[in-house]
C-alpha cells in the first residue's frame, strides 16, 4: 500500500502536465509503516534523458544522491520514484522493468494531450520478471495519521 | 585489503538488511564478486545475464565513479569504501 495525499498527487500530475510531451520524473520521500508506505514529500527532478525524453527518463547518480540527502535531512527515506507516460497508459513497459530496482515504489502517471489521466503504482518482483501492482490510497490528513498509518484512508480515484 | 561495501536501501533485504558489508579484496571487481558470491540473490540486480555490471548500477570507490578509474580492475587499499549507487531509468519505451 502506498499512501499519497491529494496535494501530492496533484503535484505529480502538475509536473507531468508541465513536462508534456516529455516524460517527467522525481523522487518520493517518506516512511514505511506496518500497513504501508506513506509519501511525505514529492521531490521533482530533471529528466536527464536528452536523446529521447518523450518516451524515456533518466535520473543520474548525482540526482539520486541529492534526493537521498534531502530525505536524510528530513528524517525520511527514499521510498520510490515517479514518472509520466505521455500519451501512453500508466502501465510499466518492458523498458521500465528492465531498469527497475527492487523494493522501491514506482508511480506512473499517464498524460493524455497534456491532461493527467490514470495514476498507478508498482513494485518489481524479486525475480525481476514482472511488476506487481501496489495500491495507492489517499490520506485524509494529520488526524488520520494520529489514528495510525492507514486509518481513515480513502482510495484515489 | 579490508574494504567496506555500502549497500543501497533496495538491495539491503538481500544482505540481511545490513547497510554495509566488509570483504578482503584486491580490486573492485573482486570485492563485488565476493559480495555476489556470498549473497547470491544480489547478482541478478547488479549484473546482466552475460556478467556485465548493469548500466543503471554505478559503483564508486570512495567518491570517484570507477568508470573514471580502472573500472572493475581498480586497485583497492585498506580502509577503502565502495558504494553501489543506483541510477533510475525507465519510460513508456515504445
Amino acid at each position: 500500500m502506498l499512501y499519497l495525499s491529494e496535494p501530492q498527487k496533484r503535484q505529480i500530475e502538475a509536473h507531468a502536465a508541465e513536462c508534456y510531451p516529455q516524460e517527467c520524473c522525481g523522487a518520493l520521500l517518506g516512511e514505511e509503516g506496518e500497513s504501508g508506505r506513506e509519501v511525505r514529500e514529492v521531490f521533482p527532478l530533471v529528466n536527464r534523458r536528452e536523446d529521447s525524453p518523450r518516451n524515456r527518463f533518466a535520473i543520474t547518480a548525482d540526482d539520486f544522491r541529492a534526493a537521498e540527502k534531502a530525505a536524510q535531512q528530513a528524517g525520511l527515506e527514499l521510498i520510490g520514484w515517479y514518472h509520466s507516460h505521455p500519451d501512453h497508459p500508466a502501465q510499466p513497459s518492458d523498458y521500465d522493468r528492465e531498469h527497475a530496482w527492487p523494493w522501491y515504489s514506482y508511480v506512473i502517471v499517464a498524460v493524455k494531450e497534456r491532461k493527467p489521466a490514470e495514476m498507478t503504482a508498482w513494485r518489481l518482483a524479486d525475480d525481476r520478471t514482472r511488476f506487481q501492482t501496489e495500491e495507492i490510497q489517499a490520506k485524509l490528513g494529520a488526524s488520520a495519521r494520529r489514528g495510525g498509518l492507514g486509518a481513515g484512508a480513502a482510495r484515489v480515484h | 585489503m579490508a574494504v567496506k561495501v555500502i549497500i543501497p536501501t533496495p538491495l539491503r533485504p538481500y544482505v540481511g538488511k545490513q547497510q554495509s558489508v566488509e570483504f578482503d579484496a584486491r580490486t573492485v571487481g573482486e570485492a563485488l564478486g565476493r559480495l555476489t558470491t556470498q549473497y547470491e540473490e544480489l547478482r541478478k540486480h547488479l549484473y546482466t545475464d552475460d556478467g556485465r555490471i548493469r548500466s543503471f548500477v554505478n559503483v564508486y570507490l570512495n567518491d570517484e565513479d570507477i568508470r573514471y578509474l580502472q573500472k572493475e580492475n581498480t586497485q583497492l587499499k585498506d580502509g577503502d569504501t565502495i558504494s553501489i549507487v543506483p541510477s533510475i531509468a525507465g519510460g513508456a519505451g515504445r
